[in-house]
C-alpha cells in the first residue's frame, strides 16, 4: 500500500470521475465506527461513508453537523480496503482539505452537514480528490459538475427512510435530461438559462443524453426494493444512509441490498433477497417534516 | 460465432464499468450481452471482467452460482479479457484482498490488489505496448492493482517505468492493470476480438 516514483498525471478529471465509473451497479453504505465498516465490507459494499452520525441521529439530535473526526476517518480507513469517502459541509473548504490530507477516497460536500457557506460551494477544480455533491434537479447537478463535482448523488431526503424524495430527485434530472436531448439547438440557450447552467454543460447533455458524471441516488433507501427501484429508474447506484444501521439486522439487510441492486430488474432476485430481514429502520414520513428540517433544500 | 461471422462477447455484468465495455465492443462490431447468470455465459466466444470493486464481484459470482460456471469456462479455453478488478479476478492468487477474497484463476500472477495506495495515488500515464505496435497507449490507473509475480506461463505486455508490470497475456487470457474501456483507445479490445475469432474459427 505505499506510494511509488509513478510518473503519470495525478488529480485529473479522468481519474476522478474513473472512481465514481468503478463504484457503478453498487451500494455505498454509511458507517460511524469500524465495526460497521467491516460489516459493510464484509456485505458487498462498494465503498463506505465514513461519518460520526448517520443522518437519522443528525436530525434526532440536532445541532450543527461537521466534518467527522480525524481520527474516526483513519480508523474506518485502517479498516477496509474498499473506497472510503467522507463529508464536508458544503462550502467548508478547509473541511475538504482536511479530509484530502486525510487521504479520503472521495468527498461528499453534504447537505446532510450544516452548510459552513450560505452562497459558494468548494472549489472543486482544486483538489486532486474527487468530490461527489447532492442534486435535486438538472441544473443544480450541472452547477456541481461545473465547480468540479466528479459524481452526482441525488438528494432524497436523508434520514427518513422515507424514498420518495429520492424519486422525486431522480426522475426529476432524468426527466430534464430528455427534455434537453429532444430541443433543437437554438433552444437550448434558453434552456441553459432556466437551468442556471453554464451552456457548454447543458449542450453536452443535448447531445449525448446523460450526465457527464456518474449519477447515484441517495436519501431514504431503506429496503432492497427501494435501491432496486432507484436502479429502475436509470440511477447508476445506490447509497444507503441511515437504512442498513438503524434496521433490526444490518449484516443481513446490508447484503439484500446489494444483491438487489445488482439484480434490479429481477423481482424473484428481490423477492428472495427480501425475506426475513427482521425490522427496516421506523422512519419518518417526509410530509411530516416541517420546511426548516429538510435537508435536500440546503445547497443550490 | 453461429455462422454469423461475428463474435458474440458476454460482458460480466454484476457490478462495475460493463456498459463501457460494452460500448467498446459495440463499436468493434461484436455482438454484447450482458452475464449475471450461468445460461447467459453458456452462449458466448469470448468474456469481459470489467472494472468495479473485486470483492464485490467475487462475492456476487459466489451468491448467484457464477464462480464455478466461469472457472470452467476458463479451463475450456474460452477468450478472457479483464480490467482492473477483472484482471485480479483472473489471477491465480492475489494479495491484500479481503479477508476470504477469492479468484476465479486462470493467469499465471500473484497480483497485489490497490497496490498504489488510495485514489490520491490513481494516476494516467502513456505506456508502451509493444504488442499492439503504434502509439503508446494512455493508460488509466484507478485504485488499480499491479502484477507483483509473473509466472512461467504468462507473458508480460506492458510495465510501468519502474519496471512493474500491468499488462499480461496467456493463451486466451488478457488481463490489464488499467481500464482501455474509458479513453477510446480501442486497441486492447480489438487485440483481445482476434483472439475470440481465432479460437471460434
Amino acid at each position: 500500500m505505499t506510494n511509488s516514483n509513478n510518473t503519470g498525471e495525478q488529480g485529473s478529471n479522468r481519474v476522478k470521475r474513473g472512481l465514481a465509473e468503478m463504484l457503478k451497479g453498487g451500494v455505498i453504505m454509511d458507517v460511524v465506527t469500524a465495526e460497521q465498516a467491516r460489516i459493510a465490507e464484509d456485505a458487498g459494499a462498494v465503498a463506505v461513508m465514513a461519518l460520526e452520525r448517520v443522518p437519522a441521529d443528525i436530525r434526532s439530535q440536532g445541532g450543527v453537523a461537521r466534518m467527522s473526526d480525524p481520527d474516526l476517518i483513519e480508523s474506518i480507513i485502517a479498516e477496509v480496503s474498499i473506497p472510503v469517502m467522507a463529508k464536508a459541509r458544503i462550502g467548508h473548504f478547509v473541511e475538504a482539505q482536511v479530509l484530502q490530507a486525510l487521504n479520503v477516497d472521495y468527498i461528499d460536500e453534504s447537505e446532510v452537514l450544516s452548510p459552513a457557506d450560505y452562497v459558494n460551494h468548494i472549489d472543486k477544480w482544486d483538489f486532486n480528490v474527487p468530490f461527489v455533491c447532492g442534486a435535486t434537479n438538472l441544473g443544480e447537478a450541472l452547477r456541481r459538475i461545473n465547480e468540479g463535482a466528479a459524481m452526482i448523488r441525488s438528494k432524497g431526503e436523508a434520514g427518513t427512510g422515507d424514498v420518495s424524495e429520492a424519486t422525486k430527485h431522480i426522475r426529476k434530472i432524468k426527466s430534464e435530461i430528455a427534455q434537453l436531448s429532444s430541443m433543437s439547438k437554438d433552444e437550448l440557450y434558453v434552456a441553459a438559462k432556466e437551468l442556471q447552467a453554464p451552456y457548454e454543460l447543458v449542450a453536452e447533455i443535448a447531445e449525448t443524453g446523460k450526465l457527464p458524471v456518474v449519477l447515484f441516488t441517495a436519501g431514504g433507501v431503506a429496503t432492497p426494493a427501494d435501491a432496486a427501484m432507484m436502479m429502475q429508474l436509470g440511477a447508476d447506484g445506490v447509497f444507503v444512509g441511515s437504512g442498513i444501521f438503524k434496521s433490526g439486522n444490518p449484516e443481513k439487510r446490508a447484503a439484500a441490498v446489494v444483491k438487489a441492486t445488482t439484480f434490479f430488474d429481477d423481482p424473484s432476485v428481490i423477492a428472495e433477497v427480501s425475506r426475513g430481514l427482521g425490522e427496516a429502520m421506523v422512519g419518518i414520513n417526509v410530509s411530516d417534516l416541517a420546511a426548516p428540517h429538510r435537508l435536500a433544500e440546503r445547497g443550490w | 460465432m453461429a455462422g454469423s461471422g461475428t463474435p458474440r462477447i458476454g460482458v460480466l455484468a454484476l457490478q462495475g464499468d460493463f456498459r463501457e465495455h460494452a460500448i467498446v465492443l459495440r463499436g468493434l462490431g461484436a455482438d454484447v450481452v450482458n452475464v449475471r447468470r450461468p445460461e447467459e455465459l453458456a452462449a458466448v466466444d469470448g468474456l469481459i471482467l470489467p472494472g468495479g470493486e473485486s470483492s464485490v464481484q467475487d462475492k456476487l459470482s459466489r451468491t448467484f452460482g457464477l464462480a464455478e460456471p466461469l472457472k470452467q469456462a476458463i479451463a475450456s479455453g474460452l477468450p478472457v479479457y479483464g480490467t482492473c478488478a477483472g484482471l485480479i479476478f483472473l489471477a491465480d492468487r492475489i494479495t491484500d484482498g479481503i479477508a476470504g477474497q477469492q479468484t476465479l484463476g486462470g493467469l499465471d500472477v500473484v497480483v497485489r490488489r490497490n497496490a498504489f495506495g488510495s485514489q490520491l495515488d490513481s494516476f494516467e500515464t502513456d505506456l508502451d505496448v509493444p504488442v499492439l505496435g503504434g502509439e503508446p497507449v494512455h493508460a488509466v490507473f484507478i485504485r488499480a492493482p499491479v502484477v507483483d509475480t509473473l509466472g512461467p506461463r504468462a507473458t508480460a505486455l506492458a510495465s510501468l517505468a519502474d519496471g512493474r508490470v500491468v499488462a499480461v497475456e496467456q493463451g486466451n487470457l488478457l488481463g490489464t492493470a488499467f481500464h482501455p474501456e474509458v479513453t477510446g483507445d480501442i486497441r486492447f479490445h480489438a487485440y483481445f476480438l482476434d483472439k475470440v475469432r481465432a479460437h471460434a474459427a
